[in-house]
């Protein structure tokens, strides 16, 4: 029965994803000027020009272009490059696995730190250590993080030494930009941990388990860590997604050969193809996080699970 | 302030003090102090945004070059030091100010007008409407905000008007959903059901009845909205796609200074410092207000 929730919530996926890749091809072919003008140069007849634009399949109505960039999609075809003439996806296969590692790396450093800050947090309402915690937490989710990379790329690669600042060259190279993505969701997450820590240890339930003699690390971890977790996870997903845009500043920062470098190289550059491969690719990854938190939901919240059961038996 | 009576116990307690709901909820905001800390600072940098002229000439310390004095550290002539064309960086950071507030303002009100207009309605109205709007919006909200952003300003060009709407646009979906989530809270009310048997228009019962009493969490929800487009303004400026040398915004001045952090750190940390003391005060803010119109979790 849990298969069909998760089956039924894939199926929801596709009418967003159509949505999302209509909007973006919209948008980006609103930009003003001939492209096929633009790639031929200024010496171009307009003749040439005409003809390419032909070619290029530019003189057709928008949901015609939009209908055969869908096709090619569905063949692993992104279009070419402006830039350097070959394959949308070549780039995008070669370059995406970069922001996935970077985001991932962050995601774990952020919720390693972030949830045992925010149960000890909640724990200890009020005490000095919630104090602080929280209001590093505040400084955290305040820090703009192309800043917070410069100032780590100041202290530890060109003061200290020990990390390189930008580039992917070695193994450590991706120390410096997963910590700076990495510091405003850990503050994000360890806000929720401890407010919804901080509901969840209220109820009875809490009180019984303590009242009939269950340690309290016991409770803390079986009774409530698993109710608080609910709301924690959704504020996991939210931030995995923030992070793949917040990867477009720190690839930037630190030179990190991921697909926010390249989206931003290639608005640069103005190609379009290019452009809307990696949007497109970035909001693809973004709705399947959602997805895979959704589905993740309902293993760990028994709630979700048993209203499916329900559904199926009456069936 | 009629709807609110309808509250907590709590509220009616606080209004026999006198000073009402608005109050009360100062009384409660006023103990917090790190939104009054916030608080502080915001009312400075607004201070400083309107009286920027006063502090430091725009044409001769803000944008004038003077390659004399290029790449100077922190002294008591300038406090910030001056970046690589002897602009005093002091000014410019006060100068920016103005703009990153007023982006920040401007793109929260576009996505406010916008975004709370579709979600009133979708709210109030209900149903198929309701249904057709939420969904378009889960299409918007597919996208990350900075993504959104950055697309519609690849496509419109690099300027101060098309960053505003990119922000705002970007926003709209996050706005529509408070809003709709704040309206559905209220549409329930009696006297929104004596406003419709009396026979107001719909438009005067949301207008006059229904968003008046969802002000509480639109107004935390925009408080916070302000501090991430300041943050969007600053990262898009800093990735060339927000706010054009040699107009002195913080995310272009970051830009600017990041060639130079080998020698001259000041170039980069003071225009950051600002964005972060910006985004910091609204954030402490926002919080202090969410605590002090919602007790539950305090």
């Amino acid at each position: 029965m849990l298969l069909h929730y998760v089956f039924k919530r894939i199926l929801m996926l596709f009418p967003v994803l159509l949505g999302v890749t209509f909007l973006v091809f919209a948008i980006i072919s609103l930009t003003p000027g001939d492209v096929a003008a633009m790639i031929l140069g200024q010496n171009a007849t307009t003749e040439s020009v005409g003809k390419l634009r032909g070619e290029m399949g530019l003189n057709d109505p928008l949901p015609v272009q939009y209908g055969r960039y869908l096709e090619g999609m569905l063949h692993g075809d992104m279009g070419t490059s402006y830039a350097t003439r070959k394959p949308v996806s070549d780039e995008i296969l070669a370059r995406f696995p970069n922001t996935l590692r970077l985001a991932i790396l962050s995601i774990i450093i952020s919720v390693t730190l972030s949830i045992p800050v925010g149960i000890v947090s909640a724990i200890k309402q009020y005490s000095l250590w919630d104090n602080m915690g929280m209001i590093l937490a505040l400084v955290g989710i305040s820090m703009p993080s192309f800043w917070l990379g410069l100032m780590l790329i100041i202290a530890f690669s060109l003061g200290l030494g020990w990390f390189p600042s930008g580039g992917a060259d070695k193994w450590t190279s991706i120390i410096l930009p997963a910590i700076t993505l990495g510091v405003a969701s850990t503050a994000s997450i360890a806000r929720t941990t401890r407010s919804s820590m901080l509901e969840v240890i209220r109820q009875d339930y809490i009180r019984t388990a303590k009242a009939k003699g269950v340690s309290k690390v016991k409770v803390i971890l079986r009774h409530a860590l698993r109710n608080a977790i609910i709301p924690t996870l959704t504020v996991i997903g939210l931030e995995f997604g923030e992070l793949l845009g917040g990867a477009i500043l720190t690839e930037t920062v630190f030179s990190w050969p991921g697909i926010g470098r390249l989206m931003v190289d290639s608005i640069q550059r103005k190609d379009t193809p290019m452009v809307l491969g990696s949007v497109v690719v970035f909001s693809v990854a973004f709705s399947l996080v959602n997805l895979a938190i959704d589905i993740l939901y309902a293993f760990v919240d028994p709630r979700i699970k048993t209203n499916y059961q329900k559904k199926g038996a009456a069936r | 302030m009629r709807g609110n009576r309808t509250g907590s116990e709590i509220d009616g307690g606080a209004e026999t003090k006198g000073g009402g709901r608005a109050g009360y909820v100062w009384r409660r905001f006023r103990k917090n102090r790190l939104a009054m800390v916030g608080l502080a600072i915001i009312v400075l940098l607004i201070g400083v945004a309107i009286f920027a002229d006063l502090i430091a000439n725009y044409h001769d310390k803000v944008i004038k070059i003077n390659i004399g004095i290029r790449h100077q550290a922190p002294s008591l002539a300038h406090f910030f030091g001056t970046d690589e064309f002897g602009r005093d960086i002091f000014a410019r950071v006060v100068h920016g100010t103005r703009i990153s507030l007023f982006v920040g303002l401007i793109s929260v009100g576009i996505a406010l007008f916008f975004g709370g207009g579709l979600g009133a309605v979708a709210g109030y109205y209900g149903g198929k409407i309701d249904t057709v709007i939420m969904r378009l919006l889960d299409v918007l909200l597919a996208i990350p905000v900075i993504l959104l952003a950055i697309t519609i300003i690849a496509s419109l060009g690099v300027s101060i008007i098309n960053l505003m709407i990119a922000v705002g646009v970007a926003n709209i979906p996050g706005f529509a959903r408070v809003v709709r989530g704040a309206v559905l809270g209220v549409k329930g009310n009696e006297f929104i059901e004596a406003a419709k048997a009396i026979g107001s228009p719909n438009y005067k019962i949301i207008l006059a009845h229904v968003l008046p009493n969802c002000f509480a969490p639109i107004m935390v929800y925009a408080t916070l909205k302000v501090a991430t487009a300041i943050m969007a303004t600053a990262g898009l400026s800093f990735i060339g796609l927000g706010v054009k040398p040699p107009t002195p915004e913080w995310g272009s001045m970051l830009s600017a200074g990041r060639g130079f952090i080998r020698d001259h750190v000041h170039e980069v940390f003071f225009p950051g410092l600002a964005i972060m003391m910006s985004v910091l005060s609204l954030n402490m803010i926002g919080d202090g207000l969410r605590d002090a119109l919602d007790p539950r979790l305090k």
